[in-house]
């Protein structure tokens, strides 16, 4: 508690920090206690056993100078473990440049990781190649960003659609028609729509589309790499809307990475917050917004715009100061130590990994864990 | 479900619906080409050049009789454009000559936007060492004099037709090669190749499906180039000698002859030279409307 | 509500009545001030493209007080950014602007100038966008960016030019200024980069602010800092701020007005509280039934409007929203719909009266 004495004055507005995490109201989200037992937040949707696990994740990419010797890493992911359950939607946040999009792309093993292993369904997908690789892709899709860069605009829907089932399979023309019917018919697409060019659409509709090709393959979960960022108001909430209707009609796990943090909580059962190649704070989605543990995470949430005047104003807001460090020269010690209102001389040093401080909330941060009593 | 489905695959999917997308982008470069009007009257040239070209062999007058008692006459009902230097019938050996030229050239690109887009796909595609292999030898064969290359290649080879496609098809795909490859490598970082490649889509469909398509505004306007280089080396090479041999001719060969009439005939200098113009003025606008057509952005609009 | 009246004027032909009605002085509740900076009336933009016209504003109406901080509301389409760079005379060549009206502090703009509207960017009016790469020489420092802004507005050169870049710089929160007024635009991060981009407008001490999407490109944290000096600045320098934006979240903590566009119309406007709280058209309901609220728990499904927006190329006769409109009547295809006026000020462009609108609603549960 001396830390918390310490600091108190320095961090108005964040003062319920001393509470145990476990008294807190916000505590119901992780009432199932136990290691195995499902966690499940605000949704209620079918959360089974692990479906996705990462131990101790890298990926370092090389910077190279001019002679091609390497000079400098970006660690871009660096020591990420974490489990993803099936049927949930698992969300990543964080700021540009943390690497959770990363994360998302190394987890499905569209990029090798540089050390660590990632499970799938019990199978170690780390060092998959070839044949392996291409199987593991069928269960492990994609939905991109951006709906205009994703799609080949030289290539009609039913092109599109039917690209990834294509691969190692022979399918009759009229097959192919109407399974691409099928997949557009869920993702709410007209059947006629199919021999259209991508640029006959909105947004939202490209992100359909998009949605679409990713289903075509049945996959089991599908990692939706900021799927809504580039599209309106009106449109996020039909894509949102939709996405939770495939994944409980067919079951899906979703790994969904966004910078927008009230999306976040809508559509998450849980949410790991990263910085800096780190996980620093998971829990359950309305246990991380209503009592987070990491002073990162208390930041970041204390400066999601509030769309209701009277509370955004009453709120007061917690201003990082100094910006991200470059991934190419990360701090010693925990990361967030240079810009942490609450940092110590220990923090420093330390360099934790997530501890479970109450059931089913895990956090890196050491002040944060004396204070929840642990 | 599946059969209420199977009946709306049936009925409902168009098959009209594909040809009409094609002919908003028909249409699109149409209009490209009407707003034009230099494209309109050069390709309208063009168009009348190639055809007379094609039907030369129907006309009833040989190319090569000789009469040289009108030698170097100058147009007149039986000869609108003259005679040369031996009497032959300008206006049959120019259109002789256009079959050659322009034979040269089509094959000629042909030949070297096969090798520079085979050369530039894999080095961009592919990258790494293969990329630094590639590209030296483009650096190597680009960086010699084209002009002594092709004449010292010419020298070893059967003087004729083919040697000359040849010889420039194979020296002058070094320019297509680095602008494929640059556009491979800004295709390849987008995320639907990323995608296919995720997906295991293998390379040559990924090359053929993605990497061309995207290319190909590129390619054209390389492409038409590339055949008008091609049209003015050939020209150049019959110019110095080492082109195409008599009596065979081409527009070059026939401006390399008429450079010692010049004083008494200069007809039979502007009629090839003139046309060599035209020819590749208009293949180069052809190359911009075509362009528009296989662009899709083009129908995309702006995107905010 | 059921002191509102329905006003038949507020249609694009029926100017001469509302301007009387206006004329009276009555100021927009929730204005700092009922000085009119900024009167915009009936302003119409259209771009002219290889066959199409795109008609981007249809008619706006808008004023802005002085000392106001206005949101300009909406999704990207509907004109909003169009509104205020027709109003800041900065749009291409295919672009035609025309406005019943439009005085900037008592001054018909309309009637000025090319030069004389040239004159007025800057100490009057000055506009930062939402990519301060493209408003920044990349071969240029800082300082010269500065320098260049101070002589051509306020004739501040040399030494003097330096000391006020120095001073502007150390106004919207940058450490060290003078180190970094030799740096270059790259060396900056996204937020810093729009600290300078304030800093250029601030030199020429504008009246009228005008950020388009300062904030869309950058993280919510940076996202946070930059709004927090928007509000601190308009305060202590006297200045109003037109803050365009799509994000719901930002106006509800900033502003004290809000306009909501869509289609290239004024949809509704009021005051901040009004908009959030008494949303009087469907658009407005609808788009805050999308937004999910970061303190609340998940309450179920989000409203999602269905469809997409009008095309502008070919906008419909009626109301652009009645297509996806959930309270749609023949009505509202019948011609665009006037506003009706409210005791609190706020108007809304909807056949139905708010209340009307709810009974509509309670019937259907």
């Amino acid at each position: 508690m001396n830390a918390h004495d310490q600091n108190a004055q320095a961090t108005s507005g964040v003062d319920t920090m001393a509470a145990p995490a476990h008294t807190s109201d916000g505590a119901r989200a992780g009432h199932a206690a136990g290691d195995a037992a499902p966690v499940t937040g605000g949704r209620a949707s079918a959360v089974g056993g692990v479906i996705l696990r990462a131990t101790d994740l890298c990926k370092h990419f090389p910077v190279t100078t001019f002679f091609g010797k390497t000079k400098q890493v970006v660690r871009a992911v660096d020591g990420v473990s974490l489990e993803i359950r099936r049927g949930e939607t698992f969300g990543l946040v964080g700021e540009s440049g943390c690497g959770k999009s990363t994360l998302g792309r190394t987890l499905i093993r569209m990029y090798e990781p540089t050390s660590g292993t990632v499970e799938f369904d019990g199978k170690d997908i780390t060092r998959a190649k070839g044949r392996e690789l291409v199987d593991i892709h069928r269960r492990m899709q994609i939905v991109f960003q951006d709906p205009y860069l994703s799609l080949d605009p030289h290539m009609t829907v039913r092109e599109i659609v039917s690209e990834p089932m294509l691969v190692d399979q022979r399918l009759s023309a009229s097959e192919i028609d109407d399974r691409v019917v099928e997949i557009l018919d869920r993702v709410s697409l007209h059947h006629d729509d199919m021999y259209k060019f991508a640029y006959e659409f909105s947004g939202g509709q490209r992100q359909r589309v998009g949605i679409a090709r990713a289903l075509s393959v049945n996959p089991d979960f599908i990692l939706c790499d900021e799927p809504i960022s580039a599209l309106d108001v009106s449109i996020q909430a039909q894509v949102v809307n939709m996405l939770e209707d495939l994944q409980s009609e067919l079951g899906l796990t979703y790994l969904f990475v966004a910078h927008d943090l009230s999306m976040v909580r809508h559509i998450s059962t849980r949410i790991g917050v990263m910085y800096l190649g780190r996980l620093v704070e998971v829990a359950p989605a309305d246990e991380l917004y209503e009592n987070p543990l990491h002073p990162y995470t208390r930041a970041l949430l204390s400066a999601v715009p509030i769309p209701d005047p009277d509370v955004a104003r009453a709120s007061s807001r917690q201003i990082l100061t100094g910006e991200i460090p470059s991934p190419l020269n990360v701090p010693g010690g925990c990361r967030f130590h240079t810009r942490c209102p609450l940092a110590t001389e220990a923090c420093e040093h330390s360099d934790e990994s997530l501890v479970e401080v109450c059931p089913g909330h895990f956090v890196n941060c050491i002040v944060a864990r004396d204070r929840a009593g642990k | 479900m599946a059969a209420a489905q199977m009946t709306a695959a049936q009925a409902g999917v168009p098959k009209a619906g594909k040809p009409k997308r094609q002919w908003t982008r028909a249409s699109a470069a149409w209009s490209a080409f009407k707003h034009d009007k230099s494209a309109i009257v050069s390709i309208t040239m063009l168009v009348i050049i190639v055809i007379a070209c094609l039907i030369a062999p129907l006309l009833p007058i040989d190319p090569n009789a000789t009469d040289v008692a009108h030698r170097l006459a100058g147009p007149s009902a039986q000869h609108i454009f003259g005679t040369d230097q031996l009497g032959r019938d300008y206006f049959v050996r120019t259109l002789y000559g256009g079959r050659v030229s322009l034979l040269v050239g089509l094959l000629a690109m042909l030949t070297s936007l096969v090798i520079g887009i085979v050369v530039g796909t894999v080095a961009g595609l592919v990258g790494g060492f293969v990329d630094g292999l590639l590209m030296r030898i483009v650096d190597i064969l680009s960086s010699v004099p084209w002009l002594v290359l092709v004449t010292v290649v010419s020298v070893f080879l059967k003087p004729g037709l083919t040697s000359i496609i040849l010889v420039i098809g194979l020296f002058s795909w070094m320019e297509i090669a680095r602008l494929v490859r640059t556009e491979t490598q800004a295709i390849k970082g987008r995320d639907f190749v990323q995608y296919a490649q995720l997906c295991g889509v293998s390379r040559t469909k990924v090359i053929m499906r993605h990497v061309i398509p995207s290319a190909l505004p590129t390619i054209i306007t390389a492409s038409t180039t590339s055949l008008a280089s091609a049209i003015m080396t050939e020209s150049s090479l019959s110019f110095l000698g080492v082109g195409v041999q008599q009596p065979m001719s081409s527009w070059g060969s026939m401006l390399q002859d008429s450079q010692a009439y010049m004083q008494n005939d200069i007809l039979m200098a502007i009629i090839p030279g003139l046309l060599i113009v035209i020819v590749i003025f208009a293949f180069n606008k052809l190359g911009n409307v075509m362009r528009v057509f296989a662009d899709p952005q083009v129908m995309s609009g702006e995107r905010d | 509500m059921a002191d509102q009246k329905r006003t038949q004027t507020a249609g694009a032909d029926a100017a001469p009545t509302r301007e009387a009605e206006e004329g009276e002085g009555r100021v927009a509740p929730g204005a700092a001030s009922s000085h009119e900076l900024l009167r915009i009336r009936g302003l119409k933009t259209t771009f002219h493209s290889h066959h199409s016209l795109v008609k981007a504003v249809r008619g706006v109406d808008l004023t802005v007080y002085d000392g106001d901080f206005l949101a300009v509301v909406g999704e990207s389409g509907s004109g909003k950014s169009v509104t205020m760079k027709s109003v800041m005379g900065i749009m291409p060549d295919n672009a035609d602007v025309e406005a019943d009206e439009l005085t900037f502090d008592g001054r018909d703009m309309l009637a000025m100038s090319d030069e004389q509207r040239r004159c007025m960017r800057g100490p009057d009016m000055a506009m930062i966008f939402q990519d301060p790469m493209t408003s920044l020489d990349p071969v240029k420092t800082i300082g010269n960016h500065l320098r260049e802004v101070l002589k051509r507005h306020r004739g501040i050169t040399g030494k003097r030019a330096d000391e006020e870049a120095i001073r502007v710089l150390g106004q919207v929160g940058i450490p060290s200024p003078e180190q970094r007024l030799k740096q270059y635009p790259h060396e900056f991060s996204g937020g810093m980069r729009q600290r300078v981009l304030i800093a250029m407008a601030l030199c020429c001490q504008p009246r009228l602010l005008i950020a388009d999407e300062p904030t869309t490109a950058l993280d919510v944290t940076i996202q946070a800092q930059i709004l927090e000096l928007l509000q601190r600045l308009g305060k202590e320098m006297g200045m109003s701020v037109v803050l365009i934006t799509h994000d719901l979240g930002v106006v509800a903590s900033l502003c004290n007005r809000v306009a909501v566009m869509y289609g290239g119309l004024i949809m509704e406007t009021g005051t901040v509280r009004d908009i959030f709280y008494r949303p009087c058209h469907p658009y407005t309901r609808a788009l805050l039934g999308a937004v999910p609220n970061p303190n609340e728990s998940r309450t179920g499904r989000l409203e999602s409007i269905p469809g997409s927006a009008p095309s502008l190329i070919d906008p419909p006769d009626g109301c652009p929203f009645a297509e996806r409109c959930s309270f749609t009547s023949p009505a509202c295809t019948r011609g665009i719909p006037d506003f009706i006026d409210y005791a609190t000020g706020q108007r809304a462009r909807c056949v139905f009266s708010s209340d009307e609108l709810d009974a509509k609603q309670e019937g259907r549960k």
